[in-house]
């Protein structure tokens, strides 16, 4: 089997007595979309938070590419090739779509030899491209981002997202905010990055679409893994019976 | 996909009503200059204006290094008292260097140069305890505030500070060009040998300390509106989580945030020296107060994510209008506090009552 994009072994991160996320395994392989699932405070966002660099793990390791990787800022983990779209979008509503898109990693070109300044005409250009891949109608990119309806907001996260040609991607409740049509279009995004051999970690609580894109499910519950399954081996009944924990409950009182 | 314009379809009259909203400050400087020309003597003359300017200088520039800060969301109460410690420092090196014997020409430029240096550690530990230590802003400048104010007072012993080399009151007060009518033009160097009739026709063109005052509103100006800097300047006033998330190095720029706003006060204090040859603490004391009205009149929010330096500009000349308006019309000086004050918090009414005239970036 190949090796493993990402492994996490034994993350741990505590929040004063509270033990978020606790000795967490995990494993993504290239080509692979892993539903990450558990019920809310399962621990699976301050997970994602610590592979993309935000919290900073008390405990284990997180493997990249093989190596091991010690990440102290968001950056760390953006420079790795690891991009993430947060539940809360992460977008500076004071700024339009394509500062946002280039949020942090600006494009500057040269002014007068040696000052470096925007690059504006570019970062449109390539914003634009990016939108019209997951045809999303943004009214402009020079609105401001508190101006823009939930779905178009989420167009733009998902447009950061997949523009920096991303080793791994996280997407934390991809679809919340959006409508049925553009739901689908996410979906097949997700498929199509597969098909480039991208590995994928999807979040959600909408099953449909987990069992619709994912390979494989992690399931989470208080900060531990207390299941893997492989998608298509598997039953929604069955998924929510892990993330609940009746299942286990009703396993342990089968004989044998 | 057209670019339609934010409130593209609002009526005509809405979209006057807009219009109005987003620049009354505009209309509210011009408001108070055909005032005060009509109710003074000579208001709008060359020399009035050219002092309106340079009693703008101050009040810009505090007001300069508190845009960034207000834009990030924060506010820096120590600027005034920085630029009397600034004030403090600049003349007390220029008595001690001249006293080490070095000639006006080195003394002076030195002097400013240590100021200018030294007034960014007000800025770093300001920044680092709002940055590292997550102290409030309130809280940490207003730390600063009496912090800069205690060691100004020790430095000048309590008393203004004298015997500055005289070159210094040259460059605070003379001009770039004097042009005599139907004589002769000079460039910096104010004529001599000329009639007293001559004297009283002669024009004396742009204060240098404007000058000083501009290249730096204009550099910083740039920096703010062209480079990543002042995009993460921005980002972070609008969620400082999401431009942390996006990469931003948060800690590190909200540090050099408050730096640019004490620099800004130290300059402030170093151009206050070159005006009146003295140094006291208490030069900038009561503009602090100013330097935040005149950016939250130019658009800023204290909410942070929005301001510009074309807004703070207006603001700083919507003030030095009004002061130089009142002395013009002999009312006493204590009347502009109340009115400046009040301007303030008209401002601030509209920025909570009526926030989409605010986010005007360009």
């Amino acid at each position: 089997m190949e090796n493993p994009m990402l492994e996490v072994r034994s993350l741990t991160k505590r929040f004063g007595g509270l033990v978020a996320v606790d000795q967490m395994d995990m494993q993504v392989y290239p080509g692979e979309v892993v539903g990450l699932l558990g019920d809310n405070g399962a621990g699976k966002s301050t997970l994602i938070k610590m592979v993309s660099g935000v919290y900073h793990p008390d405990g284990g390791q997180i493997f990249f590419q093989g190596k091991e990787v010690k990440m102290v800022s968001p950056m760390d983990a953006l420079e790795l090739g690891i991009e993430t779209l947060y539940q809360d979008l992460a977008l500076a509503e004071n700024l339009d779509a394509y500062s946002n898109i280039f949020l942090g990693r600006e494009k500057t070109k040269p002014f007068l030899g040696f000052i470096k300044v925007l690059d504006h005409e570019f970062m449109q250009e390539e914003s634009k491209k990016v939108l019209n891949r997951l045809e999303i109608e943004i009214p402009s990119l020079h609105n401001q981002i508190k101006t823009l309806s939930g779905g178009q907001r989420q167009a733009v996260a998902i447009g950061r997202s997949i523009y920096w040609n991303a080793k791994l991607l996280i997407m934390d409740e991809p679809t919340a905010a959006l409508g049925v049509h553009e739901q689908r279009k996410v979906l097949d995004l997700v498929r199509l990055l597969r098909s480039q051999n991208i590995p994928i970690i999807v979040i959600s609580h909408q099953l449909y679409d987990i069992f619709s894109v994912t390979d494989r499910l992690v399931i989470m519950r208080r900060g531990k893994k207390v299941a893997e399954r492989i998608t298509k081996d598997t039953t929604p009944e069955e998924v929510v019976g892990l993330i609940t924990g009746s299942e286990e409950v009703e396993r342990n009182n089968r004989p044998g | 996909m057209p670019d339609a314009p934010l409130g593209g379809n609002v009526k005509n009259s809405g979209r006057i009503g807009l219009w109005l909203g987003r620049n009354w400050v505009l209309l509210f400087l011009l408001l108070e200059v055909v005032a005060f020309s009509a109710l003074g003597t000579r208001f709008l003359t060359l020399e009035n204006i050219q002092n309106i300017f340079v009693a703008c200088t101050v009040v810009l520039l505090l007001g300069m290094g508190e845009t960034f800060v207000i834009i990030t969301g924060g506010i820096d109460l120590s600027v005034g008292f920085v630029m009397g410690f600034g004030a403090v420092i600049c003349a007390k090196f220029m008595v001690i260097l001249q006293a080490a014997g070095l000639p006006q020409g080195a003394s002076i430029p030195l002097a400013a140069l240590i100021c200018l240096l030294i007034g960014l550690i007000p800025g770093w530990v300001n920044g680092t305890l709002v940055a590292r230590l997550k102290v409030p802003p309130f809280l940490a400048t207003f730390g600063m505030y009496g912090i800069a104010y205690g060691f100004s007072e020790i430095i000048s012993k309590n008393t203004p500070i004298s015997g500055l080399p005289h070159a210094a009151g040259v460059i605070g007060n003379e001009y770039l060009l004097y042009i005599v009518p139907q004589k002769m033009v000079s460039f910096l160097v104010r004529p001599q040998n000329i009639t007293r009739l001559e004297m009283r026709s002669m024009l004396a063109i742009i204060p240098i300390i404007v000058v000083i005052a501009f290249i730096f509103v204009g550099v910083f100006s740039f920096l703010l509106r062209r480079t990543r800097f002042g995009r993460h300047t921005y980002a972070i006033g609008g969620s400082m989580d999401s431009a942390l998330r996006a990469g931003v190095n948060v800690t590190a720029h909200l540090t050099i945030i408050y730096m640019i706003s004490s620099f800004f006060a130290s300059l402030s204090g170093v151009l206050y020296v070159l005006k009146y040859v003295t140094g006291r603490a208490d030069a900038g004391s009561a503009r602090m107060l100013d330097a935040v009205v005149a950016v939250v009149i130019g658009g800023a929010s204290l909410y942070g994510g929005t301001g510009t330096v074309k807004g703070t500009i207006i603001g700083a000349l919507i003030i030095a209008t009004l002061e130089t308006g009142m002395v013009n019309l002999s009312i006493p000086y204590h009347n502009r506090y109340i009115v400046i004050g009040g301007i303030l918090v008209f401002a601030v009414v509209i920025d909570q009552f009526f926030p989409e005239l605010i986010g005007r970036r360009d």
